[in-house]
């Protein structure tokens, strides 16, 4: 390709989305670690622009360390729970016939279209003391009265891992979409067990799928507030629930900033080990 | 022996997790013809169309909230549309210095929780003395727009052939000339799908839009949450029901559309 001249046109195309970024994405962020470092005011109201490592020192008061342990607990176990179920399913479904495939991806992403509110909202109906599962469960005999289903920690898990389980199959799907089957053949042919395969030959070769899904389910999910506040009856304060209640409740705006801070540095720390680990930007599916 | 049992396992599994998937959706449907008027129970107390009268007069402002909803979505991806669009534009056209850390930076409010791009732009507009309310929401949604529509964009101009605009060029097209007869055609599918991504994102934001909405300006998620929160309210679930099948119909008539076009291209080429 020739090079071409240096002309003011490229420039001034990339003029807005650079300036947008900058502004309200880089000044933003910067902001907030500015404001981490910031006393709150004597009043409560507001902020003193005076430096201070209170709010961080703050972090570690046993209270909000158990809230980020017990995060991480949920967003921990919600991968997992993800990872078992969407696999099997990516896996099968880019293993079903070239027809049924579309049609599948279809159905997996619809309800995604649905707003995520209402889906939760559903599962708060399904639950309740006098809805359709103790319904079911008491018709069926397996209870003998109503059981405690909502506002509980089952119940949080359940709709984070309802939430974020088509990230987790839509990336193991594209792995295994790619994956060229004739090294399973390979494997199989030189008389490698179906299981020893799968371990050998499929799995490493759908790690990328996998590593984008665990990093699309685990990032989100230390701060989706509204599922623990819809379905834990706000028993259970996650980190996403403490910055909120920090922000609006407290009003202590300089500590809910150094929690965002932490949290960030969380998610940098995961995405750069997700470089490090070979990950793409691009393997992430979104939809 | 084992190809069988892979075929008679799989659509099993497949059909159990979608069955819940779509389980919470079905609920919220078959409760929006629920006539109990409590705010208590959910008890299912007989069918009636109540609750969809009560919508269209709109007692709870759900349908004053949708429409809020929906302008916002609309002016939000029209502008990310052609702000992301130009940006991904003009990276195919050169590269620029820091290049890579600016991408990085645009596509960081997808990649970051909700919640740190939420409280952000809560503390600067308060720091900046900006009104909450459309302006607000519209400047929130945009940045989390434009890496939806940039991707898209970029991505699909990086498996262009550049010869195609090069050979506009050697024709004596002006640059953009070039753009609007040859790449813009190309890339308009990819622009398709970014903005309808962008679209359903903005109409399904919850998180953001808490942080940065008013007083009097309120979001079809925001108000869904606040009624949600205070006890039943079958509005929410005729309102919603309502949408699911508008999505449903489009996305069965894209099928058939695309059915046909198939059918068709397959014809032409026999």
């Amino acid at each position: 390709m020739q090079r071409r001249k240096r002309k003011a046109g490229p420039v001034l195309l990339m003029l807005p989305m650079a300036a947008w970024t900058v502004l309200f994405v880089g000044a933003a962020l910067a902001y907030i670690l500015i404001l981490s470092f910031c006393q709150r005011a004597p009043d409560g109201f507001g902020v003193v622009y005076r430096f201070t490592l209170e709010n961080y020192a703050k972090l570690a008061n046993p209270i909000y360390e158990q809230v980020l342990w017990k995060s991480l607990a949920l967003a921990f176990q919600t991968t997992l729970l993800c990872l078992l179920i969407g696999y099997p399913f990516g896996y099968m479904m880019a293993r079903a016939k070239k027809g049924w495939r579309g049609a599948l991806l279809l159905l997996v992403v619809v309800p995604f279209w649905t707003n995520a509110l209402v889906r939760i909202y559903g599962w708060q109906i399904l639950l309740m003391n006098d809805g359709p599962v103790n319904k079911a469960l008491i018709a069926l005999g397996l209870a003998k009265h109503p059981l405690k289903l909502l506002n509980t920690y089952g119940a949080v898990l359940l709709g984070m891992v309802y939430g974020l389980l088509p990230f987790m199959i839509l990336s193991v799907y594209s792995a295994v979409e790619r994956m060229d089957w004739a090294l399973v053949e390979a494997g199989r042919d030189m008389g490698a067990r179906p299981w020893q395969v799968f371990c050998t030959v499929t799995l490493p070769l759908t790690a990328q799928g996998v590593m984008a899904g665990v990093v699309l389910t685990f990032v989100p999910s230390m701060a989706l507030f509204f599922i623990s506040d819809l379905l834990g009856g706000g028993n259970y304060m996650l980190v996403g629930n403490l910055v909120y209640n920090q922000l609006l409740k407290a009003r202590d705006w300089p500590f809910a900033a150094a929690i965002s801070v932490a949290l960030m540095a969380l998610t940098s720390l995961i995405l750069w080990a997700y470089r490090r680990m070979g990950g793409k930007a691009g393997n992430f599916v979104m939809f | 022996m084992k190809k069988r049992l892979r075929i008679r396992l799989s659509p099993v599994y497949l059909t159990l997790v979608l069955s819940l998937m779509y389980l919470p959706i079905l609920v919220v449907a078959v409760y929006s013809f629920n006539a109990n008027t409590s705010r208590f129970t959910f008890a299912f107390t007989g069918f009636s169309l109540r609750n969809y009268q009560d919508l269209f007069r709109d007692t709870k402002g759900l349908l004053s909230a949708l429409r809020s909803s929906l302008m916002l979505a609309g002016i939000s991806c029209g502008i990310s549309l052609v702000i992301g669009t130009m940006g991904a534009v003009a990276m195919s056209m050169r590269k620029f210095r820091g290049q890579g850390m600016l991408e990085n930076m645009a596509l960081l409010p997808i990649m970051i929780p909700e919640i740190i791009l939420g409280m952000a732009f809560l503390a600067v507009f308060t720091a900046v003395g900006l009104k909450f309310g459309m302006m607000t929401l519209v400047l929130a949604h945009v940045t989390f727009c434009i890496p939806y529509i940039f991707m898209m964009v970029k991505g699909r101009l990086m498996g262009m052939d550049p010869a195609l605009t090069e050979a506009a060029r050697d024709l004596g097209a002006s640059p953009g000339r070039a753009f609007w007869d040859i790449t813009l055609p190309l890339i308009l599918p990819a622009v398709l799908s970014g903005t309808l991504l962008a679209f359903a994102m903005s109409m399904d934001d919850f998180v953001i839009s808490y942080f940065v909405n008013g007083a009097a300006s309120t979001t079809l998620p925001l108000k869904v949450y606040s009624s949600v929160k205070t006890g039943v309210s079958l509005q929410v679930n005729a309102l919603c029901t309502l949408m699911i099948g508008v999505i449903a119909l489009a996305v069965a008539l894209v099928g058939v559309i695309r059915a046909i076009a198939a059918r068709r291209f397959r014809k032409k080429n026999d």
